[in-house]
């Protein structure tokens, strides 16, 4: 094995997954209560404060980190002691290792796995993000947990065959499976003016591939396997850093999904009419990175604005939205895509 | 052939990485938190009850439909991402286009068949009392 | 070895093979104070409903023969603390009937006054709680911060927030406060403001509605056999208000409509439509309390009592208020001393928790949510 590869890798990971993927996810749970605070007309999170200084909450995410390892480390009567332990660990461990495949900008410096087959790894990696909450549910020892991981179980595996059928329709347009490729496919233009971003060529797929991704990571509307109302959550037992890591883990899926849907649909690195080979460097590349960071907080917002004005579904009708309306929507696409690029 | 594995070196990389990283996450927190049990605080949560039934019982059969569901349908999502890949390729050659349109046809007809099978015999339905 | 630890599943809680036991409550997000329902499950599916109340019990009706009638007051608050002026008002007009004492006329428009402000703070605090099971929580929000102006209105008039004791026997406590006028008037000017924003935000926000509508119907028929009262019943179809049809204080002088369930969204009797008619009830005070504001006449606020209240035994009277969840009823009968003999207070959360095991058979946990939600039951009122 060559050691750059691993240096290289080491210093990527650091980057993208730390300081990118955490540092966002970190500071999410901070916006999500400052936003939410706003949407409700309240304050906010605003008391945390280091030497009198308050910086509007921004401290929280801090003092929460704090709490979460300072507090007991708890495992109920009854419940399956190893895989309690590992289930948030599987939670987030998928979320966190679903960046290397992604490009952050053009060339290869910018991402930790640049591979052909980079779509595929990607759903097999996300797929395993199930497993944190069905066994964390299953592993309590508690009703409403195994209600919760029970929901989640068939909700997030309704969902993800849909939105693996949603990318097909990608896959047909660009010919390629890997991301970086599909991002360079995005930088051409359509008809010399139209930049051929994924929501260009393929709109339904991106409207069903974002509720699907929805769906996927548990978030409201979508909320039931957490649905507090109802079944307390499928992590009602969890409590110091445990809970913090499958909280942790929702808040990464949120940044990690922004993420797939711009580099899938929005174009990714891609400025519209600037450098679509990514070959200049300099500043142009800054900006094209820049460019990513923007379009994927601006689907974090739509998520989150998703998020606090939107009631839960009930359960029958998640399964009948994946099933009876996404799942053959998505087979009309390809079906429509197929026919249309056959005519062309 | 080695250039051609790099990136999955550097994914396994980076997952080991990521565990070491939440594992330490969570054994800091073991060592740093108190332990104080009680028996009270060790029941499960059952909204302020003693539990009175295993949740580790038999669970409704709808569940695992849904899982069968999943595996039928996934597999054949995964057969369509070669053919997608190759599709636009496919119709530039001429005769092997339409041929691959037509498969693909037959293939999607069938997996929608299955779905209005599914659909029709009511096991995507959750709701019994519903009519809406 | 953890299964030898549970206790046995009680005798009246029928389990059929397969079935999974889930106490939901006392400690449960949405049972809103301390309400047990027993459920019997197939996954997502509810067999049986057994509710199981008691957790807030505190002899109010019990402590009533202890204690003397005018000391009593500030008991009623308890039975219903979302609802406290009505409560006031109800044993207030028992015990007048009962000793035949003459209530002012600007007593009387005040305590309407405190009525309405107090259903459309109870109405209120339903519209969120409501919406927060269906799974949104920013139209609670909304909704508290409307009726934080109603509690800082009811504060500069009587100056408590939530147990009220505003309504006394004979009269009221305290006289209409200079400026209060038009700060009531201000608010109801921007609660039509949030009415139609909450509508657009919540009540006719496509998944709410397919959440809520067509969910847990009362026929008309099954409302009045249960003995559905107030929005529950009106819900329903049933075009019954005690302010119109038994009328009691000022209401014959003041203009109101009775809003009734439709069918326009679900189908009549439906958790949308307990919503539905709720806030449209706020709307009708808000126009009540306009109405009070410009008619109440000048006056002493106080009837003449005598000291001690001291009444024939046997002797007994019963009044009714519309709370705002439904029909209250207040009998007394006067005992030796000066406390009465015995004091019984039907309300109407306890019948609208009675019809949820009839109605949540066969229906998805959430579904349960919301119909319990919809009934607007609270612990306190049941149990008593």
């Amino acid at each position: 094995m060559n050691w750059n590869i691993v240096l290289a890798a080491t210093i990527k990971w650091v980057f993208m997954v730390l300081v990118f993927g955490l540092g966002v996810a970190g500071i999410l749970t901070w916006v999500e209560r400052k936003m939410s605070a706003v949407i409700q007309d309240r304050v906010g999170p605003n008391r945390a404060s280091i030497l009198g200084f308050r910086m509007l909450g921004l401290f929280h995410p801090l003092a929460d980190a704090i709490k979460a390892f300072t507090k007991e480390d708890f495992v109920p009567d009854g419940a399956n002691r190893v895989l309690f332990f590992l289930a948030p660990l599987i939670a987030l461990v998928p979320g966190m290792l679903a960046f290397a495949v992604l490009p952050f900008g053009p060339g290869d410096n910018l991402v930790i796995a640049n591979m052909d087959s980079g779509i595929i790894a990607l759903l097999a990696i996300t797929s395993f993000g199930i497993y944190g909450a069905t066994l964390g549910g299953w592993s309590s020892n508690n009703a409403f947990a195994m209600l919760g991981s029970l929901r989640a179980a068939a909700q997030m595996i309704s969902y993800e065959v849909s939105m693996g059928l949603n990318l097909v329709g990608m896959f047909m347009v660009f010919g390629t499976l890997s991301f970086s490729q599909i991002v360079y496919a995005q930088g051409h233009l359509l008809g010399g003016w139209l930049p051929e971003w994924g929501i260009v060529v393929q709109p339904l797929a991106f409207i069903l591939f974002m509720a699907a991704a929805l769906a996927e990571n548990k978030r409201a509307p979508f909320d039931l396997p957490e649905g507090e109302s109802e079944i307390i959550g499928y992590n009602v037992e969890y409590s110091s850093m445990r809970f913090a890591t499958f909280f942790l883990s929702e808040f990464f899926e949120v940044v990690l999904i922004a993420a797939i849907v711009t580099v899938l649909f929005l174009g990714g690195w891609q400025i519209p009419w600037l450098d679509p080979k990514g070959i200049a460097g300099g500043w142009i590349r800054v900006l094209q990175v820049g460019a990513f960071v923007v379009k994927t907080l601006f689907v974090i917002w739509v998520m989150m604005l998703a998020r606090w004005t939107l009631p839960r579904f009930r359960y029958d009708q998640v399964m009948k939205l994946g099933w009876k309306i996404i799942l053959p929507l998505s087979l009309l696409n390809i079906l429509v895509t197929a026919i249309v690029l056959a005519m062309l | 052939m080695a250039s051609n594995f790099t990136p999955y070196y550097a994914l396994v990389f980076v997952a080991v990485l990521s565990i070491l990283l939440v594992l330490a996450l969570l054994v800091v927190n073991a060592i740093l938190g108190p332990k104080r049990r009680s028996r009270v605080k060790m029941t499960p949560f059952e909204c302020g009850n003693e539990p009175w039934d295993n949740p580790r019982k038999r669970i409704s059969v709808k569940y695992y439909l849904v899982a069968i569901f999943f595996i039928v349908f996934d597999i054949e999502a995964v057969f369509l991402y070669p053919w997608s890949v190759l599709y636009r390729g496919l119709l530039k050659q001429p005769g092997y286009g339409i041929l691959a349109l037509w498969e693909m046809l037959l293939f999607i007809g069938v997996l929608a068949m299955g779905l209005a099978y599914v659909w029709g015999k009511g096991d995507l339905d959750w709701n019994p009392g519903a009519k809406r | 070895m953890v299964d030898e630890l549970r206790p046995e599943i009680p005798a009246g809680v029928l389990v059929e093979d397969g079935e999974m036991v889930l106490n939901m409550g006392p400690h449960h997000p949405s049972t809103h104070g301390v309400i047990r329902l027993i459920l019997t499950m197939d996954g997502e599916v509810i067999h049986t409903v057994t509710p199981d109340i008691g957790y807030l019990h505190r002899a109010i009706e019990k402590i009533a023969e202890k204690t003397p009638y005018y000391t009593f007051m500030p008991f009623t608050d308890r039975i219903d603390y979302l609802g406290a002026m009505f409560m006031n008002h109800g044993y207030a007009m028992a015990v007048e009937k009962l000793a035949g004492i003459e209530v002012p006329r600007r007593a009387e428009y005040l305590r309407v006054l405190a009525d309405e402000l107090n259903r459309m703070a109870s109405h209120l605090i339903f519209m969120g709680t409501m919406t927060m099971d269906i799974g949104a929580y920013t139209p609670f929000l909304h909704a508290l911060r409307e009726r934080e102006k109603i509690n800082d209105i009811i504060e500069a008039l009587c100056g408590a927030r939530l147990t009220y004791n505003y309504i006394r026997v004979g009269g009221v406590s305290f006289d209409l406060p200079p400026g209060l006028t038009g700060q009531i008037l201000d608010f109801l000017d921007g609660y039509e403001v949030f009415l139609d924003e909450f509508d657009r935000l919540i009540t006719y926000n496509e998944i709410f509605v397919k959440r809520v509508a067509n969910v847990g119907i009362i026929p008309a028929d099954m409302a009045i056999s249960y003995g559905l009262v107030g929005p529950n019943l009106r819900a329903s179809g049933v075009d019954y208000d005690v302010r119109r049809d038994a009328p009691y204080s000022v209401y014959p002088e003041l203009n109101f409509d009775v809003i009734t369930g439709d069918d326009k969204y679900g189908s009549v009797g439906d958790a949308f439509n307990r919503l539905r008619v709720r806030i449209a009830e706020t709307a009708q005070s808000a126009r009540l309390i306009r109405q009070v504001l410009q008619k109440m006449p000048t006056g002493p606020i106080m009837g003449k009592l005598p000291r001690k209240l001291k009444l024939d035994p046997g002797k007994d009277a019963f009044s009714r208020v519309e709370s705002s969840r439904g029909d209250t009823l207040f009998y007394i009968v006067a005992g030796g001393g000066n406390s009465p003999h015995r004091l019984r207070v039907r309300t109407g959360s306890f019948t609208a928790l009675s019809v949820v095991p009839e109605i949540g058979q066969g229906v998805m946990v959430a579904d349960l949510v919301a119909i319990f939600a919809s009934t607007d039951v609270i612990a306190p009122e049941t149990d008593r």
